[in-house]
């Protein structure tokens, strides 16, 4: 995984001195919170409903052991014991005070880590695919792009002051497990004719108006990605809407020029830059690219296969062992093809029966760094499902790997399960929150778990947000629900049919919202017009989308 | 009624004007009345509080105010979620009375 | 606006000349200084850049970013007069907007001098390649060190 060399280190630390002047010019009233509250956003940290949050990046999900170390520790001397990763695969912590934010931005930089532009108007950590560099299906592993952006991005003098927040993907598969064309910019690393280019698609979010993002461009070389990039932000930054803060994402600009206008312009602007010299050298995408190569050990597959970069291989299932003991269905549900055969990824739930989704305790973040360096060459993955992966573990590792992470509570065997629940935090904790989304989540695992539907259901995505931000991604969740405020009180909106995968598609709304014990019945309603419904090798999501909404409504209406 | 509450500056955690300062205890808080968004200005300026905003309350049973609003009676305990995390750990009740 | 307040980074001598809004600029073609609003297009003044000794580019507020894009603008089609941000401008967003091409800044609110140099200061180097003659990180790490 990627290095810092002495520039990025000595960016990294100049950033945690500014940050420290900052908030003693804060602490002793030279700032007005006006005026630090932009400046503790791009530094991740905001002001919660019980205390200051402090969001960390995790660049495209990516960590090494002891930077998750450092997260346990942090959570240990400045929070309360805990961390919970999110949507966007970092990690935040709740109970952060401001006296010590520089210190852990301190403590962040000693591993290379930081919270830079992890919140605020301008382009946040970029996200990517979790299985990246490790998955069979990929032309690329596409987190040397994503580095190359982060640092295109990082203290981006033209771009820290946009209409609002910028999210940009970088996926390198036909499948998509990252989200992608839900953001503000996908990017999909492709081959054509033996070359390696991007395509671009603009204009995609979540929150309050969910667009699924256009193609504006098939191909982009790849010596050209950073100039198109900036190109595609400039037209934005001048031309975003900054009336009305809901308005202001880049969606709704590609949506009111028309995504050929908005490419129009860009292309020009584009044309422009490319004179500009804006544009990091190959050499430079090359030196990236080599802190991403595999270990040497994963070069090679037992029957002597060399898995080249590019190569797309049938799927791998694992071990064919029969214990009894929970760990086939452990092993058939949390592992995912490798691009070396004798090796799976291997997901670790962070989604216990009744549990808080995405939270880890320090002891457990402890568990994941020994694990990672014992089984997994040193590296961890940050899913926007809110689990981790070991990216590479041998399959004859399986068995001792799954009882480790069993005692430590994080053996479930649900990923993309009814149990495996997205939430965004909600109104237990975030200040914007309308309804409280965890409560939900745990109410719903235990539903299905005493219920023993969760194996038949197979794949149902399930996600909640606390409001209209989707911070919880409902409008993807092959189920959605969406917490509301009616007159005071917490009511939840039901949705079907949304996904975030490859066949991206916006989750509707079936009809009047339902109380938190109703909410729980309406799932399970749902659920059961599916199992009633389905054909052969049907997802939940396949039957919506052959049946409709008619006999979800008719069910849960009735 | 009308509370006071906002974020200490230092430390981020949730204060109630009380009538002469702030207390992290939602049953120190008191009714500003009309001169609350005045106070609430005046705090802030002075760094006492920070982020203030007035929220609408009645009391209780037993006295202490009950805001109008779930967010501000989550705010006064803590997260539902995380019984052990809220001001009143040891009271199995607490979570139910701010639902 | 008084000029004790504005932190100028040029050594020649200052146009005192007021400016004039875009649209009177377009009628009125002896003016030599011109303010941007952050809804103008700094484009339209390419045509004209060789007679504009000053262009000021307005911030109603700091979060409003616009002006950065027109700064670059006007330096990537080779503006070589003053340009002066006016208004909302705060010591933490100085070195931005010199890496944007600003060389003149007018804050609403007095700039210590000391702490702007201290802001310009501040990162060592830098990732991208903007306006200013900083050279990008990307280019030390490849031996294009020399001074640019």
């Amino acid at each position: 995984m990627y290095a810092y060399d002495r520039y990025d280190q000595a960016m990294v630390d100049a950033r945690v001195a500014e940050f420290r002047d900052q908030c003693e010019r804060r602490l002793a009233g030279k700032l007005t919170e006006d005026q630090f509250k932009p400046l503790r956003l791009m530094n991740g940290l905001y002001l919660q409903l019980h205390a200051y949050m402090l969001r960390v990046a995790i660049p495209y999900g990516t960590l090494n052991g002891g930077q998750m170390r450092m997260l346990a520790t942090i959570a240990e001397k400045y929070d309360r014991g805990y961390g919970h990763f999110t949507t966007r695969q970092n990690i935040q912590y709740n109970w952060i005070k401001l006296e010590d934010a520089a210190d852990i931005l301190a403590d962040l930089a000693s591993v290379e880590m930081h919270a830079i532009q992890t919140s605020g108007n301008c382009i946040r950590n970029i996200s990517s695919d979790h299985f990246a560099g490790a998955a069979a299906d990929e032309v690329a592993d596409p987190r040397p792009y994503a580095e190359l952006l982060r640092q295109w991005s990082s203290f981006h003098p033209e771009f820290s002051y946009l209409p609002r927040k910028f999210k940009i993907c970088v996926i390198a598969s036909e499948q998509d497990r990252a989200a992608m064309r839900l953001h503000d910019i996908g990017i999909r690393i492709v081959g054509r004719d033996g070359e390696l280019g991007a395509q671009f698609y603009v204009g995609g979010g979540m929150g309050r108006t969910p667009m699924i993002a256009p193609l504006i461009r098939d191909f982009v070389p790849l010596d050209q990605l950073v100039t198109y990039s900036e190109a595609a932000l400039r037209v934005y930054n001048r031309y975003g809407r900054r009336d009305n803060k809901y308005k202001a994402r880049i969606k709704i600009l590609v949506h009111e020029l028309g995504a050929e206008e908005y490419t129009r312009q860009v292309e020009e602007e584009f044309a422009h830059l490319l004179e500009q010299g804006v544009e990091p050298p190959l050499a430079e995408l090359e030196r990236i690219k080599g802190f991403f190569e595999l270990p040497s050990p994963l070069r090679h597959s037992r029957e002597g296969g060399n898995p080249a970069e590019g190569a797309v291989r049938e799927e791998s299932g694992p071990p064919d062992q029969v214990r009894g003991d929970g760990f086939e269905s452990w092993a058939r549900h949390n592992t995912h093809a490798h691009r070396n055969p004798d090796y799976v990824s291997a997901i670790v739930s962070l989604k216990p029966v009744g549990g808080i989704p995405g939270d880890a305790t320090a002891d457990q973040m402890r568990v994941l760094a020994d694990l990672a360096e014992q089984y997994s060459f040193d590296e961890l993955r940050v899913m926007h499902t809110q689990n981790v992966v070991l990216p590479h573990v041998a399959k004859d590792d399986l068995p001792a790997l799954w009882q480790a992470l069993s005692d430590a509570g994080m053996g479930t065997p649900n990923a993309d399960l009814m149990g495996d629940i997205i939430a965004c935090p909600g109104l237990d904790y975030c200040s914007l929150a309308n309804a409280r989304s965890i409560p939900i989540a745990q109410r719903i695992s235990e539903r299905f778990a005493a219920n023993g539907k969760e194996a038949a259901l197979g794949e149902l995505k399930l996600k909640i947000s606390g409001c209209i931000n989707a911070c919880g991604h409902h409008h993807a969740g092959h189920i959605g629900i969406l917490g509301v405020d009616r007159k005071g009180t917490e009511n939840y909106q039901l949705l079907l049919g949304g996904s975030e995968a490859e066949d991206t598609s916006l989750a509707k709304i079936t009809g009047p919202g339902f109380d938190e014990r109703g909410i729980v019945d309406a799932v399970e309603t749902a659920a059961d017009v599916y199992l009633r419904e389905r054909e052969d090798g049907e997802r939940f999501l396949d039957t919506y989308r052959r049946i409709g909404m008619a006999p979800f409504k008719e069910a849960l209406y009735a | 009624m009308n509370l006071i509450t906002g974020n200490d500056l230092k430390t981020g955690a949730v204060t109630w004007w009380t009538g002469d300062g702030w207390s992290t205890l939602i049953e120190d808080a008191v009714d500003a009345g009309d001169d609350a968004e005045a106070i609430a200005t005046r705090e802030e300026a002075a760094r006492r509080v920070n982020v203030p905003y007035v929220v609408e309350a009645a009391p209780g049973p037993d006295g202490t105010p009950r805001p109008s609003h779930i967010k501000e009676r989550v705010r006064a305990l803590g997260p539902t979620v995380r019984p052990d995390l809220t001001l009143k750990p040891d009271d199995p009740q607490a979570i139910e009375q701010v639902i | 606006m008084p000029e004790a307040t504005t932190i100028r980074l040029r050594d020649d001598t200052p146009c005192m000349e007021p400016a004039v809004t875009l649209e009177a600029f377009a009628e009125q073609t002896n003016a030599v200084a011109v303010r941007i609003e952050p809804g103008g297009d700094a484009r339209e003044l390419l045509a004209h850049l060789d007679r504009l000794a000053r262009v000021d580019i307005a911030f109603p507020a700091f979060t409003d970013g616009r002006g950065y894009s027109a700064a670059r603008i006007l330096r990537e089609a080779g503006f070589a007069g003053e340009l002066r941000a006016v208004g909302d401008v705060l010591v933490d967003q100085l070195a931005y907007m010199r890496r944007c091409g600003f060389d003149a800044f007018a804050p609403d609110a007095p700039i210590d001098m000391a702490d702007a140099e201290a802001a310009f200061a501040r990162f060592p180097e830098v990732y991208q390649s903007a306006a200013d003659p900083r050279t990008p990180i990307w280019a030390l790490r490849h031996g294009d060190g020399d001074d640019r």
